[in-house]
């Protein structure tokens, strides 16, 4: 049974680990600002889900089990709030590789909200 | 934020600032129990202790907190689904696991011929509470995260991952609005609730009679 | 086996960081460096959590629990005054 539990947790947190390599390689390969964005939020999701769950069980104290979960919650909360705003003020400040997408429908509403403020 | 509709839809967050007095609007211990539960909570899992003493104390500076920096009230939708919270909860981490596969095999294969689009999805649904958590959970999975959002039309503008076709799109579109689904199947308000069922049901006895004819044929 | 694992793990982490520094050294624009130095905080406390895992105790729990909570002010921070910017 213990090593059941042990071989378990040396999963997770290999795993959980792997997830930032993703992360940092998606950081080098992807080709602009707002593809790499996606692979910025893995780290946080699963990654720390994984780690947080192996040092639980690691470290067998239910007394950890709350601030881990808080911990994760928060990362919850406002991992979405800064990939927003970054994402919001590339694509702004047009740093967006216009190659690099298939489709933008939102291209179509800004030009026009422009040219209406252009009229006024 | 100047030609904001005719009536104040229900459940809509007022702003911070009332439009009559331009006083601050203080949010009553009715609508802000939520929070100081969660800040209770926080308390005594920073302090890894829940003992009564140590839970007391944190109610306190709970207190406190929320009086000495106020925020503007969050209007919840009085509805609460805990099976359905779950159940998105469970969904939700089958999805991330799902989209990092997919995120890891785009990062180290295909590298920087990666392609993506922005798509517009229209919510169904007018509340900024309901917008705000689709918002948080499609940011969570990796693949997709919200660009920009036009609040007036419940509008989100996402930046969706290897989005490189029609089909694609519309595959991404659906998986939205099933986010939506979700959200107010475990948080939505009754009417909200109602609404989403009455449309499940139907789907499902369409695909009911259709399956009979197939068999009658 | 604690070694073993530690060791793995951490080999991932040490790329991954590896990664992330060098995306903020190229990196274009300041946002793309802002988005890589989050990425390398959150490193950051998965290798705590790992030293914790290592030596069996629970003291740097609170500051993995507080990189998560406000480690996103720099970035969002940083967006605000790129946006401001252009705007201004």
């Amino acid at each position: 049974m213990e090593l059941f539990l042990e071989i378990i947790v040396a999963v997770l947190l290999v795993t959980g680990s792997l997830m930032s390599l993703i992360a940092g390689v998606g950081l080098l390969t992807f080709p602009d600002l707002l593809t790499r964005m996606h692979a910025a939020t893995k780290p946080q999701v699963l990654g720390f889900l994984l780690i947080f769950i192996g040092l639980a069980i690691h470290l067998r104290s239910w007394a950890l089990v709350p601030v881990l979960a808080l911990a994760w919650g928060v990362q919850l909360l406002t991992a979405p709030v800064s990939a927003h705003m970054i994402g919001r003020s590339g694509y702004r400040t047009k740093h967006v590789k216009r190659e690099s997408l298939y489709s933008d429908e939102l291209r179509t509403v800004v030009e026009n909200a422009s040219r209406s403020d252009d009229k006024d | 934020m100047s030609k904001r509709t005719e009536q104040p839809r229900d459940q809509r967050i007022d702003d911070a600032l009332d439009e009559a007095s331009g006083k601050r609007n203080r949010p009553t211990l009715k609508q802000e129990w939520p929070l100081l539960i969660f800040l209770v909570l926080m308390w005594g899992a920073l302090w890894q202790d829940f003992s009564a003493g140590n839970l007391i104390f944190g109610a306190l500076l709970a207190l406190l907190v929320v009086a000495l920096f106020p925020l503007p009230p969050v209007v919840l939708s009085g509805r609460i689904n805990l099976w359905y919270c779950f159940l998105l909860l469970g969904w939700f981490i089958l999805q991330v696991v799902a989209a990092s596969v997919e995120v890891a095999y785009l990062a180290f294969f295909r590298r920087k011929k990666t392609r993506s689009s922005i798509i517009a999805v229209r919510l169904h649904t007018d509340s900024d509470l309901i917008v705000t958590a689709v918002g948080h959970v499609l940011t969570l999975i990796p693949g997709s995260f919200v660009v920009e959002v036009d609040r007036r039309t419940s509008t989100l503008y996402l930046h969706y991952l290897n989005a490189t076709n029609a089909i694609k799109v519309a595959r991404s579109r659906a998986k939205i609005h099933e986010i939506e689904r979700r959200v107010i199947m475990a948080i939505g308000s009754r009417e909200e609730y109602e609404a989403v069922r009455k449309i499940r049901t139907e789907i499902v006895d369409r695909q009911r009679g259709r399956g009979e004819t197939g068999e009658e044929q | 086996m604690t070694y073993i694992v530690v060791a793995i793990a951490g080999t991932l982490l040490a790329i991954g960081a590896v990664a992330c520094l060098i995306r903020v050294a190229k990196g274009p624009s300041i946002l793309d460096r802002v988005l890589a130095l989050d990425v390398m905080l959150l490193i950051i406390s998965a290798a705590l959590c790992l030293e914790m895992y290592l030596n069996e105790h629970n003291n740097s729990i609170l500051f993995v629990v507080i990189a998560c909570a406000i480690g996103f002010i720099g970035s969002v921070t940083v967006s605000r005054f790129v946006s401001d910017q252009r705007n201004a």
